[in-house]
């Protein structure tokens, strides 16, 4: 298969958060500023017409790369490339307008994203008005139609207000506004998460036709693996603001590298449980103090002296991409 | 599984209704169950299906204007749904211990977890500070709190999410009760911390009796949990059985349709199995049998009559399709 074009390209990727405590104890206590690091230097990169996800637990840092890349929050450090288009260097709105276009994102919590005063005529029509894609009123009026058509809504749905739907009918609406634009790109944060199981079958389904028919491109961010399984060519585990292991998700799943990745494999609860699992002991640590070394070697059964010291980087290994050392060094039984 | 022949909880014929300008809505309907000593009957079914509101029932924290209006819930041989508000409130913690969701609403911010349980424990059972204190500090080690002895001091914002529900677990387990409700316990966690929850919940029924009644809408908590499972729709069971034959061989076509929809982390990857529509609102519920309007196998009969809940394969289902062909007699 020809490799296809990359559509995006994080580097390096910084994102801190100052969680100090107020001016007057730092002054009076001679307390120090505090910074988060939500994201500690994460690339990777998408191509285009694929699905790539970020999976991992909450507080790893998967959602603030969806708003990093969207340009809901600016980067620390490390730059994002759309297209080509180094994101970082376009300082003024104009010169963003036209990039968002092509960029759209859907959110987690289909009743707290959509305006509720606003008719879902409106709340689609508006990316239409604010990038000036339609000549008059009928042409409007048609495309608002098609949209609502495409995402399995009935045209004169738009009449109607976004308490009288459903959440898996909103989370439809979601997706025809984010459509609305002719995007390349849908940046899809947990869209499934607040949904019913049975809906979440349908709004998979229906994201993966658009896909197939429109072209898209799709970062996908969830917690829940059999979702990412399901719905991603490739993905990339975070653990504590950075990328532990990044391959394809058929290789992912069959073959897990990371020891991170294979814990998260492992609790996943099943259908046919087999016997009674022991759960893995400990958590997410705490990111404002973060381990020192391999940020996961407290709760890894394969830490040694080097994982507490030093930082492992993403190595290929078998063509995946895993930071551990001791995958590197061959120290962890395969399978 | 070996079941007592007299089961701790009976629940019979529950109907919950809600009234309102526009009429009485039913949210839940005719709903029959039991649960054992030691049992863990899993409740699944999607947001809106009555699973909370009967939890809620047993507790006696129906938020009025809801109220039970048909039906009797036994514990222990007692009928406990009409007792009084304090008589209930007694009962509640002592004899049915509640874990909720979402571990912050359920404790106290201004108090130490120590000052939480030691209150808990010396409402319900007859001990000095001291030994309620010691009894606190061996429930904390039993949920798995680590360094209990110093975190027993501290307030629960001082917890993580994983360790707050440990801590709301230690509660409902403060006074020994034979019964415990848990309403979602391990949704509001991360999937490692839910694994260990599970397996805490599970250690209870088995070492101690208690018989849980576990509410959840993830039905992999539930193939690893629950011993039976009953399957909520629009208000009613709609299908019950033991937790292996609902998830393998479901008879009713919403368990169908429930379990082929359910995405997996293994094997195919093609479309996921989707039941198309949506659970009908309480004030739109259809005549016959509820999920008529989404069911791929519907006929006549189901939208006329409703079905009860007959011998289907390995569990009982209310489903036409499952009818004796000869009419039951009476």
């Amino acid at each position: 298969m020809p490799e296809r074009p990359v559509i995006l390209e994080v580097n390096d990727l910084e994102r801190h958060f100052d969680v100090s405590p107020p001016a007057l104890e730092r002054m009076l206590r001679g307390k120090k500023r505090v910074a988060v690091k939500a994201l500690d230097g994460v690339s990777f990169t998408i191509r285009r017409g694929e699905t790539f996800s970020l999976v991992g637990e909450s507080g790893c840092g998967k959602t603030t790369v969806a708003r990093c890349v969207v340009g809901l929050y600016r980067p620390t450090a490390g730059n994002i490339v759309f297209d080509g288009i180094d994101l970082g260097r376009l300082r003024q709105r104009r010169a963003m307008a036209p990039v968002r276009r092509r960029m759209q994102m859907i959110f987690q919590d289909p009743y707290a994203s959509l305006n509720p005063r606003w008719r879902v005529r409106k709340i689609v029509a508006e990316p239409l008005v604010t990038h000036g894609l339609v000549a008059d009123r009928a042409e409007l009026r048609a495309r608002i139609g098609e949209l609502l058509e495409q995402v399995r809504l009935s045209a004169a749905d738009g009449d109607k207000f976004p308490h009288e739907f459903s959440g898996g009918q909103r989370q439809r609406i979601s997706i025809a506004r984010a459509l609305a634009a002719h995007p390349e790109f849908l940046v899809c944060d947990e869209p499934t998460s607040a949904l019913d199981v049975s809906v979440q079958a349908q709004i998979l389904n229906l994201m993966k036709d658009l896909q197939r028919r429109l072209g898209l491109t799709y970062l996908f961010i969830s917690h829940n693996l059999a979702v990412i399984y399901q719905i991603s060519d490739r993905v990339g585990v975070m653990y504590l603001g950075r990328l532990v292991e990044v391959a394809t998700a058929d290789r992912l799943f069959a073959e897990p590298r990371h020891p991170y990745t294979r814990l998260l494999l492992e609790t996943i609860p099943r259908l046919d449980p087999h016997g009674d699992r022991e759960p893995v002991a400990g958590e997410v640590p705490n990111p404002i103090d973060p381990p020192r070394g391999c940020a996961f070697h407290p709760r890894c059964p394969y830490a040694n002296d080097r994982c507490r010291a030093e930082r492992p980087s993403l190595l290929v290994v078998s063509g995946a991409l895993v930071a551990c050392h001791a995958v590197e060094e061959g120290r962890l039984p395969v399978g | 599984m070996v079941r007592t022949i007299e089961p701790l909880l009976k629940v019979e014929n529950l109907r919950i209704e809600l009234p309102t300008r526009g009429g009485i809505l039913v949210a839940v309907d005719d709903v029959s169950f039991d649960i054992a000593p030691g049992e863990v009957l899993g409740i699944v079914g999607e947001s809106g299906a009555g699973k909370s509101l009967t939890a809620a029932a047993i507790i006696g924290l129906l938020e009025p204007p809801l109220h039970i209006a048909a039906g009797r819930i036994v514990l222990g041989g007692r009928r406990i749904d009409t007792l009084r508000y304090e008589e209930m409130r007694r009962i509640r913690g002592k004899e049915i211990g509640a874990i909720f969701q979402d571990p912050l609403t359920s404790l106290n911010p201004l108090y130490t977890v120590g000052h939480q349980l030691v209150e808990t424990i010396r409402t319900h059972l007859d001990m000095s500070p001291a030994a309620a204190r010691a009894h606190a500090l061996s429930l904390l080690k039993e949920v798995g709190i680590a360094a209990a002895d110093e975190r027993i001091d501290h307030y629960p914002h001082q917890f993580s999410g994983g360790m707050r529900q440990r801590v709301v677990i230690a509660l409902a387990l403060a006074a020994n009760p034979r019964l415990i409700i848990a309403d979602e316990p391990t949704t509001a966690l991360d999937v490692s911390i839910q694994a260990q929850i599970i397996s805490l919940l599970k250690r209870l029924g088995r070492d101690y009796g208690t018989a849980i009644m576990l509410v959840t809408h993830d039905m992999g908590v539930i193939a690893e949990t629950a011993h039976r499972v009953a399957v909520m729709y629009a208000g009613r069971v709609v299908e019950i059985g033991l937790v292996s034959a609902i998830v393998h061989r479901p008879s009713h076509p919403y368990t169908v349709g429930l379990m082929a929809s359910i995405p997996r982390s293994a094997g195919g990857r093609g479309r996921l199995r989707q039941i198309d529509g949506t659970m009908p609102r309480l004030n739109a519920i259809p005549p016959g049998c509820p999920f008529n309007p989404r069911c791929p196998k519907v006929f006549d009969r189901c939208r006329r009559e409703r079905p009860d809940l007959m011998r289907a394969g390995d569990t009982k289902a209310a489903c036409w399709l499952h009818a004796p062909v000869e009419p039951a007699h009476a």
